[in-house]
């Protein structure tokens, strides 16, 4: 299968009162074409960083990337100059973010904000504009799309904007679609058109998605394979059937776990002790070792190394390192 | 038979929106004739998208709010229309955990202040005494004594709810209403909340009433449940029904709507469409009617009543279940 996007040992760091600040520390994983890819882990794992970090949105802010490549249809996006990024961003990738509301302008109207991008990339007259604007309101399943173009952000409700954010994020074709969380600012009956009406579209015009979410009832029904994020760095990569039917990272295990499942008669939820590590205040080896039941002595000292387990998964765990080792012994 | 703590009959709530210079003031019915009872020991979730009138049900019931009609009894006694000067009492009875650990802890307080305040008001306990009392509450909920004399923007979220417990439990109460509780937290962290809700009504013999928008959270934690939409209750009963049989097709299509977590498990999927309408201005008939997927004639026009559904304790108001 075609890669079309590798992130390779990614590093994200953010300079204060002069200290760095490392929050992405070694990032890797790829997307095919085609397909959606789930990058999940809990607030402050640095998932939503990595999706800034590729579309190099950091202005404004200290941040910038320290290391490592993003290599998107075969070049590295780290070199690009902001000039460069502008015609990548929009036109061969495209962001939804969670908060729709925040994310349009409130004082611009739909139609007008549709336009930018369109006119921006797409060499076409102003009468073709509109048109295509209305083609692709009409495609994200807004009802009188004639009449939406001319209202503001503020008349329209939390699942019809998000449907407007999809809109544009599609409107220029883009090969490779971010979406930030979503669906997570929205109430479960609107959640499901949303999904819906995001697989729907992924189909069709087979771009590739990547998912970002904290929620793993989503992870399980949109997404082809997954990357699990934890302290800056992707702990474990897999298919999504292989991921939930035999996890392998202690971490995943735990996250698994912690979901109350509709239908499963359970007591008690397995949790997973302790709470994420300050980016600031990093314990020293496997950053999960101390909130690990399994952790060893060498979890405390050294970081884990990446282990290919076969059929693309891969796994940055000491139990997993040092099973392989025994067994070549 | 288990004693009832709380009953609440015929419960409405509504709110009166400013006029501008150039329109009228408008009523918002928040809540509309909400009935439901609490047996002691137990857990009931009221569950619901936004502005279904959830949390406002409970802001009446602790009685934050003044409710316009109906009644409320709690421990055999009936407090809808009590006064403030006569509400302390019931205050010790019932107690509040709230969705932001981050908004409902004052920043200003060390933790020790923070659990001890219900103390100070409700009690006439020493400084040493309290000290004492705020000690084995921290140790209740799972920190320890040394955290007592920080402050909370110096603990995690997860934390944080745990010290919002501590104070909520200090009084001893009967009732602990839950809004939301663990909605702002991760997953690894909300099960570490859920475990120890759980634990502490078996230790302390407490009733929640517990509020959430999350179907799963809803069911692990459950005894019963009421799923309410604009406003008013459609379908209440044993957690049992509700989840295997659901009747009402809004609790059916917000079943189905919910992710699960099994990549193998593809089901047939019910899409409301549209969105959910403004309470200010409510659908005529039932006020469900303008999404149902089995809307028929009479819905548009008559409000159905509640009827016994599956079993004894199971209601629902719906026309299909003539």
């Amino acid at each position: 299968m075609e890669k079309l996007l590798q992130v390779n040992q990614l590093e994200t760091q953010f300079t204060k009162d002069k200290q760095k600040l490392k929050i992405l520390r070694g990032v890797s994983f790829h997307i095919n074409k085609g397909e959606v890819l789930g990058l999940v882990g809990e607030s402050g794992c640095g998932k939503s960083l990595t999706s800034l970090s590729i579309m190099k949105l950091f202005k404004g802010t200290s941040g910038e990337i320290s290391g490592g490549s993003i290599s998107f249809k075969g070049e590295d996006l780290t070199h690009k100059t902001e000039r460069e990024m502008r015609k990548i961003r929009g036109k061969q990738m495209a962001m939804i973010f969670q908060e729709p509301m925040t994310s349009l302008n409130p004082v611009m109207k739909i139609g007008e904000q549709l336009l930018e991008p369109i006119r921006l990339h797409l060499a076409l007259n102003e009468k073709q504009a509109k048109e295509h604007v209305i083609f692709i309101l009409k495609k994200v399943g807004i009802p009188r799309a004639e009449e939406i173009v001319y209202e503001f952000p503020h008349q329209l409700s939390g699942g019809m904007r998000q449907r407007i954010m999809i809109a544009m994020a599609m409107s220029c074709n883009p090969q490779l679609l971010i979406a930030d969380e979503p669906t997570t600012a929205l109430d479960v009956t609107i959640q499901a058109q949303i999904l819906e009406l995001m697989k729907q579209l992924q189909r069709e015009e087979g771009m590739s998605v990547l998912l970002i979410t904290h929620d793993l009832g989503v992870v399980a029904e949109m997404c082809d394979r997954v990357a699990v994020m934890y302290a800056g760095r992707v702990v474990e990569e897999a298919n999504v059937f292989d991921l939930f039917e035999s996890p392998q990272h202690p971490y995943t295990k735990g996250l698994i776990g912690s979901v109350p499942k509709i239908g499963q008669r359970k007591d008690k939820l397995t949790s997973i002790k302790g709470n994420v590590p300050d980016p600031g205040n990093m314990p020293k080896g496997c950053k999960f070792a101390p909130r690990c039941n399994e952790a060893m002595a060498i979890c405390l000292e050294e970081e884990p190394h990446a282990t290919d387990l076969g059929n693309g998964r891969m796994c940055s765990c000491w139990m997993i390192e040092e099973g392989r080792k025994n067994v070549y012994a | 038979m288990p004693e009832t703590l709380l009953k609440i009959s015929g419960l409405k709530k509504s709110f009166t929106l400013p006029g501008g210079m150039f329109s009228k003031k408008r009523s918002l019915k928040a809540v509309h004739d909400v009935s439901f009872g609490i047996e002691q020991g137990t857990t009931y979730s009221l569950v619901g998208e936004s502005g279904c009138g959830k949390s406002t049900t409970g802001r009446l019931i602790s009685r934050l709010l003044t409710p316009s009609h109906g009644e409320i009894w709690i421990d055999g006694e009936e407090i809808s229309q009590k006064k403030e000067s006569q509400l302390k009492l019931v205050r010790k009875k019932v107690q509040m955990i709230f969705q932001d650990p981050y908004a409902s802890l004052n920043p200003r307080m060390k933790v020790r202040e923070i659990i001890a305040e219900p103390l100070v008001i409700h009690t006439k306990r020493s400084k040493a005494e309290r000290n004492h009392l705020v000690s084995e509450m921290l140790e209740v909920v799972g920190l320890t004594e040394h955290h007592a004399d920080r402050y909370a923007h110096e603990f995690s979220g997860g934390q944080r709810q745990r010290i919002g417990i501590a104070r909520a439990l200090i009084m001893k109460p009967k009732l602990i209403i839950a809004d939301e509780p663990v909605s702002a937290l991760d997953v690894s962290i909300q099960s570490q909340i859920l475990n120890l809700l759980k634990d502490l009504q078996t230790e302390f013999n407490l009733t929640y009433l517990f509020i959430s928008h999350d179907l799963s959270v809803v069911e692990h934690i459950s005894d019963n449940i009421g799923v309410m939409y604009l406003g008013t209750i459609v379908e209440s009963g044993p957690k049992d029904v509700i989840f295997s049989n659901p009747q009402h097709p809004y609790t059916k299509a917000l079943l189905s709507s919910v992710p699960v977590p099994d990549p193998r498990l593809r089901r047939e999927r019910i899409v409301l469409q549209g969105d959910l309408p403004s309470p200010v201005n409510p659908p005529s008939g039932c006020r469900f009617h303008t999404r149902c997927p089995a809307c028929m004639d009479i819905c548009r026009t008559v409000e159905p009543e509640v009827k016994k559904g599956l079993a004894d304790d199971h209601f629902v108001a719906c026309h299909l279940m003539d």
